[in-house]
């Protein structure tokens, strides 16, 4: 029995633990080379800029900000969520002094936040907001980039998704297409205008 | 309202799917042709032949079971190998160095078990090798030793036969005509729904902003299809399917669910077909679901009304800390019911920073140990607590208790509670140790009655073969990899050897004609008496352990203390 018990372990070894990732990476590279690597976002000129499924920093007001970070900020060798017991005093303090913040950006005081845009996802890396989330986020980039809140508005239409198959999941808009959008504007915008 | 038509569609997808891979697993391990013999036959033959296994010979109760557990031992040895010697292997771009020896033991007898507790984090501590060969591979394994324990158990109470099998011969055939095209099938949707899947390093990335951004990668669709459904739970990444690459979408976040659900599940109806009552196995079911609807709502209110003080503030929308926007409050109650359920054990939103009252449930779902139950193991504990339902019932009313038509005696009796009650024994007793050691409460990130069920939820988690954990909890010490590696050991194989023990005691029994008198277990009635004893025996065994953890912590954030 033990000859067999060896000979068992040896050959599911192989096939499950060589065989069969070695032969669904053949196929989900032949079939879905983007996803397979990373779904990685690339410049024309070949610059690998991140993942559109990894959320990244952005320092400065022109931008739209992923939810706040976890751990270290958005280093995806570092994932997880804080891991802090929601009913601790000093977290309740430190997520009302991001409501604060988030308020004082958009000029309204009494502006009702959703809870994504105030809180630490669980990987740490989520890319995505609620739309709710970068809506409040657009007075603050209007004023930072000259561009205005409808057009602002309109661009977050544009790349916001629905619940998938209209029943799966959030509505929800991914901040690296978000901000590879704007960024792509505010470079047509640029061109236009005659140097500064 | 778009979250209850969520929640209906879950349930019909889940029950869809289980009826017909329930007689599809009757037929694989049943004694006829099974579909697909043309193909896999002479592949199992090969197999067969390189190791030298008759695939006729059958089984006594104790080769059985000394098979199933001498070939995990060398499963493990094959593991604990791979991970202390993945620096000098090949397939490590990164550069991962080797794992210190308790952490070792400690991730070993993790995922040998089905639990995948893991106290290391795979981006920074896992070659793709070791994600393979030491992951990947126990993966399937200990899913096909679960699933091949509960068919054995089965067939000594169909009473045609006095064996229980072939170990081998089933374990084979668990991984060819279930596990890897399901996994290979599934792996391919995560992939296409962007989870990756490269032997490529990191990517390393310049940002929007100018930074650099390390982004690691690797085979880890191929790993995330059989961690759900063989209820393993290991994540790829330290943030498990929390993580954007393990649970890129919101449909990943469903196939997710219905993997684990699906072998759990479909094995019920499986027991149905082999027992030749169908509706034994739809009273079992309807049974196991309540409790899980009920489970459900708990944890999902319990989100969605989220911390008073940010409600009063003017933050809508629940609980969000440690949640993913993707899936949501519903998303992730959704999920952190299915994976404690199904002893699964991944998360999709962290445990710790649920609500008390949210954080109750997975816990509370781990100490029952059989709402569904992992692959294999969750329906030898539904059946477990059959055999207590009963011995009960005919206790009240002063008849020998029959179980499908075999007498259940002493023996049997004495077995059962070994398998029941060495579980709060083995929760209940290191977490009282680990409060009492203050090198085990120097790992504790949050104060008060939350650190308590940081500890809690550790035991239990092992004891149940779960891994999933509080995860503030900084578990990789010596203490905790030792203490929680052994109990996760303890959990899984005196449960499965003391029911095979039952299963071999009622195999050498004749079947008896049902009597009018005989208590009938396939109506209503025994339903409600199955959730009775369930619930009693986890609210005798677990309450006081619960009302100083989350019951009192969620109480004091209602009405401050």
């Amino acid at each position: 029995m033990v000859r067999q018990a060896i000979g068992i372990s040896l050959v599911l070894w192989v096939i499950t633990g060589l065989l069969y990732p070695a032969v669904t990476t053949l196929f989900a590279q032949a079939f879905f080379p983007h996803q397979s690597n990373g779904s990685l976002i690339v410049d024309a000129d070949g610059t690998v800029r991140g993942s559109y499924r990894i959320a990244q920093a952005y320092s400065g007001d022109g931008w739209f900000h992923p939810r706040p970070p976890a751990k270290e900020a958005y280093d995806p060798l570092e994932s997880g969520g804080t891991n802090l017991a929601v009913a601790r005093e000093d977290y309740q303090a430190t997520v009302l002094k991001r409501l604060e913040a988030v308020r004082r950006d958009a000029l309204d005081p009494d502006l009702p936040v959703p809870a994504d845009l105030v809180t630490a996802s669980g990987s740490g890396l989520d890319p995505d907001l609620s739309i709710e989330a970068a809506r409040a986020q657009v007075p603050r980039i209007s004023r930072a980039t000259g561009l205005p809140e409808v057009e602002l508005n309109a661009l977050i239409d544009r790349v916001a998704v629905p619940r998938e198959l209209a029943i799966f999941g959030e509505p929800r808009v991914n901040v690296n297409a978000l901000n590879e959008a704007l960024r792509a504007r505010l470079k047509a915008l640029d061109q236009r205008m005659p140097p500064r | 309202m778009a979250d209850l038509i969520q929640l209906v569609v879950f349930v019909l997808l889940v029950t869809l799917f289980a009826v017909p891979l329930g007689g599809y697993m009757a037929r694989v391990f049943g004694d006829g042709p099974a579909p697909g013999d043309r193909f896999f036959l002479p592949l199992e033959r090969a197999i067969y032949r390189l190791i030298g296994v008759d695939p006729q010979a059958r089984m006594t109760w104790r080769r059985y079971a000394t098979a199933l557990v001498v070939t995990n031992f060398f499963m493990m040895a094959l593991m604990y190998l791979v991970l202390r010697l993945q620096k000098y292997l090949p397939l490590n771009p990164d550069g991962i160095a080797a794992m210190p020896p308790s952490l070792a033991y400690n991730t070993v007898t993790s995922f040998i078990t089905n639990t995948n507790w893991q106290a290391y984090s795979g981006e920074t501590a896992m070659s793709y090798l070791g994600q393979m060969l030491a992951i990947t591979y126990p993966m399937f394994t200990s899913a096909a030793t679960g699933i091949v324990a509960a068919i054995a158990f089965l067939r000594a109470l169909t009473g045609v036969r006095q064996d229980l099998g072939n170990f081998f011969v089933d374990l084979v055939r668990a991984h060819t005509r279930l596990l890897l095209p399901l996994a290979f099938l599934v792996a391919l949707v995560l992939v296409a729904e962007g989870a990756p899947q490269t032997f490529q390093g990191a990517a390393h990335a310049t940002t929007f902003d100018g930074k650099t951004q390390v982004i690691p990668r690797g085979p880890v669709a191929s790993l995330e299809s059989i961690k759900h459904l063989g209820t393993n739970g290991g994540g790829y990444f330290g943030a498990n399917a929390a993580h954007p690459f393990e649970n890129p979408s919101p449909i990943t976040n469903l196939i997710h669910m219905l993997s684990m659900m699906l072998i759990p599940t479909s094995l019920m109806f499986t027991f149905g077909r082999m027992i030749g009552n169908r509706r034994q196995a739809w009273v079992l079911y309807t049974a196991v679901f309540l409790l899980f609807l009920g489970m459900w709502g708990i944890v999902y209110a319990s989100e969605q009304a989220g911390v008073p003080a940010f409600d009063a503030a003017g933050i809508t929308g629940g609980n969000m800390e440690g949640k993913e926007v993707r899936f949501g409050i519903f998303g992730s109650a959704l999920f952190t019911t299915v994976t404690t359920a199904a002893t699964t054990g991944s998360v999709d939103n962290m445990h710790d920073s649920l609500t008390p009252l949210g954080g109750f449930v997975p816990m509370a779902q781990m100490m029952l140990n059989n709402v569904f139950g992992g692959v294999g193991a969750g329906l030898l504990n539904i059946l477990l607590y059959v055999i207590m339902g009963v011995f009960l019932t005919g206790l009240m009313v002063g008849r020998t208790p029959e179980l499908f038509g075999k007498k259940i005696e002493t023996k049997e009796v004495k077995l059962a509670s070994v398998a029941l009650l060495v579980h709060p024994l083995i929760i209940l007793a290191p977490t009282a140790t680990a409060l009492l050691l203050p090198d085990a409460t120097a790992s504790i990130l949050n104060p008060g009655s939350h650190g308590l069920s940081e500890v809690l939820y550790a035991y239990t988690s092992g004891a149940a073969n779960n891994g999933s954990a509080f995860a503030g909890l900084d578990a990789d010490t010596v203490f905790y990899n030792t203490t929680i590696g052994s109990v996760m050991l303890l959990g899984r194989f005196v449960s499965i050897i003391a029911l095979l023990g039952v299963a071999g005691s009622l195999a050498r029994k004749t079947p008896v004609s049902a009597g009018a008198g005989a208590l009938r277990t396939d109506t209503p009635l025994f339903g409600a008496v199955y959730l009775i004893v369930v619930l009693l025996i986890g609210a005798l065994a677990f309450f006081p352990a619960l009302a100083v953890g989350p019951i009192a912590e969620q109480l004091s954030m209602w009405f401050g203390a």
